[in-house]
């Protein structure tokens, strides 16, 4: 192991998770102790407190979204609001359909539930990306039929922060009378958000993306024109109106609404804010080196996202030589699977490039200093890995690589 | 991944990084791998007398395969074109207490040192002929 305790310690990894704010935590610590009730304790006050909490919450998030209090289920993440919208969804339409859109760059919270469902004998249509990561509104409009239940969509994806334009999708879904989930873990807090003007019906968020605590989510679930209904995943005490038992996590639920409440306070100001260190850091390493990709929609992108491929440099070698610098990459090397990431190859992105790839992802305490920092340190990493790089080599020399018998192993 | 003291020295401290001339008739080039599975290892060394008097390496991938080069550039310089046939994957394995996943960047090096034997030797023949 490298000794880390002499290195400086750069967080870029903003879209894997955030720090809870300090204020988030401040409005968190009473409900650990003093007003520790269960909500669901309806004979004394200690419960009546903890219900009040809750209440209040419940109310600040959904006005943020112009939702109603009544409309938002407390989940414990964003992974188990999509299994809960999927699988909640899928099993109370049953006897209207049994067909079911989503798409290939979502997150493996709606895939695999999607793909779960299609064991049950659902058909999922999975619809396919262009190189920036878009779908094509008209492949969307024509796969929906008449047993369609619900089309899935993500609003700003986690690797390469392309943004759906999910108004649109909503108005197509509704026309067409099909129910529309969007996955907003990315961007609630972040881009606008309005269940109404953008006809969402279901929305699932998380804190720990917004400077809140891991451990708690939100899934909207829309009550009027259409009431949607949901068939439970998890039975018991019939918590949240029966569609998700368990008790309150109090203090959660509170840091969730705190955070989202810091995060609207000057949502255009704190975004500017984060793209220019995103364009700060983009500038940095591509005016200092050159067969440098962009992943994703290089406009419509999440503010905080900067998902890169280095040509002819592997990730994980690159992470070791950026020492300190917390980052994500989708080569095949850092993940469990050992497959390079399945987002960059849904956009076409060629695995040799995918391998290659780096997501550095800024946000609300990130600084110029860090941002430098953590330039210098890439360009330096990739400098060095490229003087090793026999492609890198190659491609100098005037050779099209694609044209070059590989042996594979 | 947490890395062995001795990867992370290679990584850090490459040895032999570099190229000979493929062309030239003392020199056999090994290159394996490809770039969509991650890595690519070129390996070269340069023959006197029968005894490897220089060997190089240029790797694409992860700090394993490049460590696995860089132990095996170091292993072949002084041994002759007999004991170089006989370096094995798991001798790297070992050296670089290198994880299972891991593996298959020793198998890539062993691969790379039996190709540049094979064009050597491949160059000798035709030299005689």
């Amino acid at each position: 192991m490298s000794d880390t305790s002499q290195e400086k310690q750069v967080y870029l990894d903003y879209q894997a998770t955030t720090p809870v704010d300090p204020k988030v935590l401040e409005a968190m610590l009473p409900y650990f102790q003093g007003t520790f009730g269960n909500p669901a304790s309806r004979n004394h006050s200690f419960g009546w407190n903890a219900e009040s909490a809750v209440d209040a919450s419940r109310k600040s998030i959904a006005e943020a979204m112009g939702a109603s209090a009544r409309e938002i289920v407390f989940t414990s993440g964003a992974t188990e609001s999509n299994n809960l919208a999927i699988l909640g969804v899928a099993r109370m339409y049953k006897p209207k359909g049994k067909h079911i859109i989503t798409c290939a760059t979502e997150h493996k919270a709606i895939l695999d539930p999607a793909q779960y469902l299609g064991k049950e004998g659902w058909e999922i249509t999975i619809l396919g990306v262009d190189a920036n990561g878009h779908i094509d509104l008209d492949e969307l409009r024509s796969a929906i039929r008449e047993d369609t239940v619900l089309v899935s969509i993500m609003h700003g994806n986690n690797e390469i922060g392309t943004l759906h334009p999910i108004a649109e999708i909503g108005a197509i879904c509704r026309a067409k009378g099909t129910l529309f989930h969007t996955d907003a873990t990315q961007t609630l807090g972040k881009e606008e958000i309005h269940v109404q003007d953008m006809n969402i019906d279901l929305l699932s968020a998380s804190a720990h993306k917004m400077y809140g605590p891991k451990g708690v989510g939100i899934l909207y679930v829309r009550r009027r024109n259409p009431r949607v209904r949901l068939e439970p995943v998890q039975h018991g005490g019939g918590h949240e109106r029966g569609a998700r038992s368990g008790t309150l996590n109090v203090p959660g639920i509170v840091g969730f609404a705190k955070a989202l409440e810091l995060c609207l306070a000057d949502r255009e100001g704190e975004q500017k804010f984060v793209a220019g260190m995103r364009d700060r850091l983009q500038k940095r390493l591509t005016d200092a080196l050159d067969h440098v990709h962009i992943n994703g929609d290089e406009n419509a992108r999440l503010a905080s996202n900067l998902n890169l491929s280095f040509a002819f440099v592997e990730g994980e070698s690159m992470l070791m030589g950026m020492h300190g610098i917390a980052v994500s990459s989708g080569s095949a090397c850092t993940s469990a699977s050992l497959e390079p990431s399945y987002v960059l190859r849904a956009l076409g992105v060629g695995d040799e490039l995918a391998h290659s790839s780096i997501r550095f992802s800024v946000g609300r305490f990130t600084t110029e200093e860090e941002v430098d920092h953590a330039a210098d340190l890439t360009i330096a990493t990739v400098k060095k890995l490229r003087e090793m790089s026999p492609l890198y080599e190659m491609a100098m020399e005037g050779i099209d690589l694609s044209t070059v018998q590989w042996s594979g192993h | 991944m947490v890395y062995s003291d001795k990867v992370i020295d290679h990584y850090e401290n490459p040895r032999n990084v570099g190229s000979l001339d493929k062309n030239a008739a003392d020199v056999g080039t090994g290159i394996v791998g490809a770039p969509e599975c991650g890595d690519v290892m070129k390996l070269q060394i340069q023959v006197e007398n029968g005894v490897i008097k220089e060997a190089k390496f240029k790797t694409f991938g992860c700090g394993s395969a490049i460590a696995s080069s860089s132990l095996a550039t170091e292993w072949l310089k002084g041994k002759t074109v007999e004991e170089a046939t006989a370096i094995r994957n798991v001798d790297i394995v070992e050296e670089l207490a290198l994880p299972p996943v891991k593996i298959h960047c020793s198998v890539l090096a062993e691969d790379a040192i039996k190709q540049a034997l094979a064009d050597y030797k491949r160059k000798q023949e035709n030299s005689n002929v």
